[in-house]
């Protein structure tokens, strides 16, 4: 079976305060890009998995989102899975 | 009564609580490895503060896996004191023991400063022995303490009467410039439903002495000793044997 990678963004929920986004984007504003809008920061996830089907490994990342990449409470998280290209 | 303060790797309020329970209060105190499963037999428990885990992923996420953790959420669904400070408070909310969560304040920096906080309910283990709406001077330091909830649990929280502490002005009024880090409703800790777990970000155990400036803090652990002692709400354990090393 073909190595498979996985992706996972983690970015703050709509509706709570990022800090970080907010200075992100005053600074892209004090440096001259007056066309950024909202700026939100987040995290970004890769792994490597093995002996698992492709349908079977978005599930189990997904659940690895609910019970630790992501907290719920404050952030929203997205998964891509695909076959790891060497 | 017996006090056990939890070390995790990067915990470093340890010693100021042990300090507190031991030295200052006079109880017997025992620190808590986290890759203990066993709590000691102790009738409360602190998870100090600190940058357990170098607050690597969130503050508390990884550290709310530990072992001892298994026995601390035990300890608390059977009505055992928990109290979470700081980076204890952070664990508290990762392992979904309290509601909410921790994010970094609001100003983006570390804030490191004696606060006013206004105790907004004493019928908890934490405090139990303070008057309601008291002013408690205690310090902060921390980079991530803005309490956040979605809309359904703050109301929950309020409705409830879960909020503990919030930041208050000297005069004991809760305002927008007495907010160090942005949480919202200005809220410095919170308890869950059963009143025996209890987070808060701002630092008791350095308010314990008055030479160190004051001692405002004391009351929050000798609180602990009056909920501990009061009935049987809070359960005794029969010492169990620990393995040795």
């Amino acid at each position: 079976m073909a190595g498979l990678r996985a992706r996972v963004y983690v970015t703050p929920k709509r509706g709570i305060l990022d800090p970080q986004g907010k200075a992100v984007q005053q600074g892209l504003h004090a440096l001259g890009f007056p066309e950024v809008g909202d700026v939100r920061v987040g995290k970004y996830v890769e792994m490597r998995l093995k002996d698992v089907s492709r349908e079977a490994a978005t599930e189990r990342v997904r659940a690895m989102c609910d019970r630790l990449l992501a907290n719920k409470v404050i952030e929203d998280y997205r998964v891509e899975v695909d076959e790891e290209t060497r | 009564m017996r006090w056990g303060v939890v070390v995790f790797p990067g915990s470093n309020d340890d010693r100021d609580n042990l300090r507190v329970a031991e030295r200052i209060l006079g109880d017997e105190a025992v620190a808590l490895w986290h890759k203990d499963r066993d709590l000691r037999a102790c009738d409360a428990v602190v998870l100090p503060g600190g940058f357990s885990y170098g607050d690597y992923l969130r503050c508390g996420a990884i550290a709310r896996l530990s072992p001892i953790m298994d026995a601390v959420a035990e300890h608390a669904r059977g009505g055992g004191v928990v109290i979470g400070i700081c980076n204890g408070f952070q664990i508290l909310c990762e392992a979904g023991l309290l509601p909410g969560a921790l994010l970094a304040n609001r100003s983006l920096k570390f804030v490191c400063e004696i606060t006013n906080v206004r105790v907004e309910t004493t019928d908890t283990a934490f405090t139990y022995g303070c008057r309601a709406g008291e002013l408690l001077s205690v310090p902060i330091k921390h980079g991530e303490g803005c309490y956040v909830a979605d809309e359904t649990t703050l109301a929950e929280i309020e409705d409830q009467g879960l909020v503990v502490f919030r930041y208050a002005d000297r005069s004991g009024r809760v305002t927008p410039e007495a907010n160090p880090n942005g949480s919202l409703n200005n809220i410095a800790g919170v308890c869950n439903a059963g009143r025996n777990v209890v987070g808060m970000m701002p630092h008791p155990e350095h308010a314990a002495e008055r030479l160190l400036g004051g001692d405002d803090g004391l009351k929050l652990f000798r609180s602990v000793q009056a909920w501990v002692g009061r009935d049987s709400r809070s359960p005794r354990r029969e010492p169990t044997v620990v393995p040795g090393p």
